[in-house]
C-alpha cells in the first residue's frame, strides 16, 4: 500500500491498474520538476547567452568554458555534485530543488546555444540600420533582435523540453519520488518490477510523443516573419 | 588522503567508462545504419519494425530503459550480466537516435541522383552504398559526434545498475572520505577530457571522409 492506494497482484492487469493511481501522483512530481528545471533553463540560458556576447573578453571566455564543460558532462554527476556539495557551502535545498536545479543548469548550456543561434542569424545589416535610427542596445533587443528570434528558437527549445522530461528519472536517484523511484519502490515491495517499470514506459511513451506533436503544431503556426513584442 | 590518492579508482572506473562508451557507440552505429536505411526501405513491414523501435527507444527515458532490462527483464527469464546490459541498453538508444540522422542523410541525397542511377541501371545495394552512403556519411558525422557525447554522457546511468564506472567510484570514494567537491570536480573533469577525446576522435574521422576517401573509392571500383 502507497498513498492509501492497495494494489491487488491477482493478476497483470489487476496490478497494472491498481498501481496506476500512484504512478499519477509520481507523474505530477515528474512534470514539476520539468517545469522547474525548464524556468531555469530558458532564463539561465538566456542570461549565459547574453553574457557570452559581452565586449569583456573575459566574461565571453569563462561562460563559454562554463557551457562547453557543463554540456559535455553527465547530469548524474552535476546532480551528485549539487545535491553533496552545495549543503557543505550551508545551501540546503530539498531533493527536489536541487534536482530541478541540475536539470535547468545543464539545459540551460543547451539553450544559450540556441539563443546564440537565433540572435546570430540576424544580419549584421539590421544592427547597423538600428544604430542608424538611434535606437538603444535594449530597443533593438526589444524590438528588432527577439521578435525575429522567437520562431526560429521555438523548435528547438521544444525538442529540449522533451528531452528534459525524458531526463527527469534520474531525479528518483537523490531520493525523489517521481514516477521512476515511485515504481522502483513498488518492484521492491512486490517483487515484481517487470509490470511497475514497464508502466512508467508506457506513460513516458505517449506523452513524449503528444509533446512533440504540440511543439511541431507551434512550429507551424508561427509566422515566419517574425513576432512583434508591443 | 588527498586528491591525488583519488587518482587511481577515478581512472580505474574512466577506463571502465570508456570501454562502455566506445562499445555502445560503435553498436549503436551499426544499429543506427540498420534501422536508419530500414526506415527508407520500400517494404511496409521492414520500415514498420524499424518505426515501432526507434519511436519506443527514442520516446522512453534512458533510466526507465536500463532498470526494465536489468530488473523486469529477468522475470520472464532473460537475464544478462550487468555490463551486457548496459552495453546492450545504450546501443539500443544511440540506435534509435542515430537512425534518424542517417535517415535525414540520405534523404537529403537529391533524388535526381537516384534517376541516374537508375538510368545507368545500377543495382539497388550499388546504388546505396556507392553512390548515396559516401555523400550522406559526411552529413551525419557532425550529428554522430554530438551523439557520441550524449552516449559518453549516458554511460553515467550504467553505475545505477552496479557497473563500476566512473560515476560508481567516484560514489564510492565519496562514501568514504566525505570529500564531496574534491571528488566530484574531479570525476566531471575527467568525463569533460574523455569527452574531448571523443570529439577529436569523430573530428578526425570526418576530415578524412570530407578529404574525398569516400568518394573517390566508390567512383573508381
Amino acid at each position: 500500500m502507497m498513498y492509501g492506494y492497495e494494489w491487488d497482484t491477482s493478476s497483470t492487469l489487476a496490478f497494472a491498474t491498481s498501481i496506476l493511481p500512484i504512478l499519477g501522483i509520481g507523474l505530477l512530481v515528474t512534470l514539476q520538476a520539468a517545469a522547474v528545471g525548464y524556468a531555469i533553463a530558458l532564463v539561465f540560458g538566456l542570461v549565459l547567452a547574453l553574457l557570452r556576447r559581452s565586449r569583456i573578453r573575459a566574461i565571453s571566455w569563462t561562460v563559454a568554458c562554463f557551457t562547453e564543460f557543463v554540456r559535455d558532462t553527465p547530469l548524474l554527476v552535476q546532480l551528485f555534485f549539487l545535491y553533496y556539495v552545495l549543503p557543505d557551502f550551508g545551501i540546503v535545498l530539498p531533493a527536489f530543488m536541487t534536482g530541478a536545479l541540475a536539470l535547468g543548469l545543464q539545459y540551460s548550456a543547451y539553450t544559450s546555444e540556441v539563443y546564440r543561434g537565433g540572435i546570430d542569424a540576424i544580419q549584421r545589416g539590421q544592427w547597423e540600420a538600428a544604430t542608424a535610427l538611434n535606437l538603444s542596445r535594449f530597443q533593438t533587443y526589444r524590438d528588432i533582435v527577439i521578435p525575429q528570434m522567437i520562431p526560429r528558437i521555438v523548435p528547438s527549445l521544444g525538442n529540449y523540453l522533451v528531452s528534459m522530461l525524458k531526463e527527469t528519472p534520474v531525479l528518483s536517484v537523490v531520493t525523489v519520488l517521481d514516477m521512476l523511484g515511485l515504481a522502483n519502490m513498488i518492484g521492491e515491495r512486490t517483487f515484481d518490477y517487470l509490470v511497475p517499470l514497464s508502466m512508467v514506459g508506457l506513460i513516458f511513451l505517449p506523452m513524449t510523443l503528444i509533446c512533440s506533436a504540440l511543439i511541431h503544431l507551434v512550429e507551424r503556426a508561427l509566422p515566419k516573419s517574425g513576432i512583434p513584442l508591443r | 588522503m588527498t586528491w591525488m590518492q583519488y587518482l587511481a579508482p577515478l581512472l580505474k572506473g574512466a577506463q571502465i567508462t570508456v570501454i562502455i562508451s566506445l562499445a555502445s557507440i560503435v553498436l549503436g552505429t551499426i544499429l543506427a545504419f540498420a534501422a536508419g536505411i530500414a526506415r527508407t526501405s520500400s517494404n511496409p513491414i521492414v520500415s514498420g519494425i524499424a518505426f515501432v523501435y526507434i519511436v519506443l527507444f527514442r520516446g522512453t527515458p534512458l533510466l526507465v530503459q536500463l532498470f526494465w532490462f536489468y530488473y523486469a527483464l529477468p522475470l520472464i527469464g532473460i537475464s544478462f550480466n550487468p555490463i551486457t546490459t548496459g552495453i546492450m541498453t545504450l546501443s539500443l538508444l544511440t540506435g534509435a537516435f542515430g537512425a534518424e540522422v542517417v535517415r535525414g542523410a540520405l534523404l537529403a541525397v537529391p533524388v535526381s541522383q537516384y534517376e541516374a542511377a537508375r538510368a545507368l541501371n545500377f543495382s539497388k545495394t550499388y546504388t546505396l552504398w556507392h553512390i548515396f552512403m559516401p555523400q550522406a556519411v559526411v552529413e551525419m558525422m557532425p550529428a554522430f559526434g554530438n551523439l557520441a557525447v550524449q552516449n559518453l554522457k549516458d554511460t553515467a546511468l550504467v553505475s545505477l545498475i552496479s557497473i563500476a564506472d566512473l560515476t560508481f567510484q567516484a560514489q564510492s570514494l565519496r562514501n568514504i572520505t566525505l570529500d564531496s567537491a574534491t571528488v566530484y570536480t574531479l570525476t566531471l573533469v575527467g568525463y569533460f577530457i574523455i569527452a574531448l577525446g571523443l570529439m577529436l576522435i569523430v573530428r578526425l574521422i570526418e576530415m578524412k571522409l570530407r578529404r574525398g576517401a569516400a568518394f573517390s573509392r566508390s567512383a573508381h571500383s
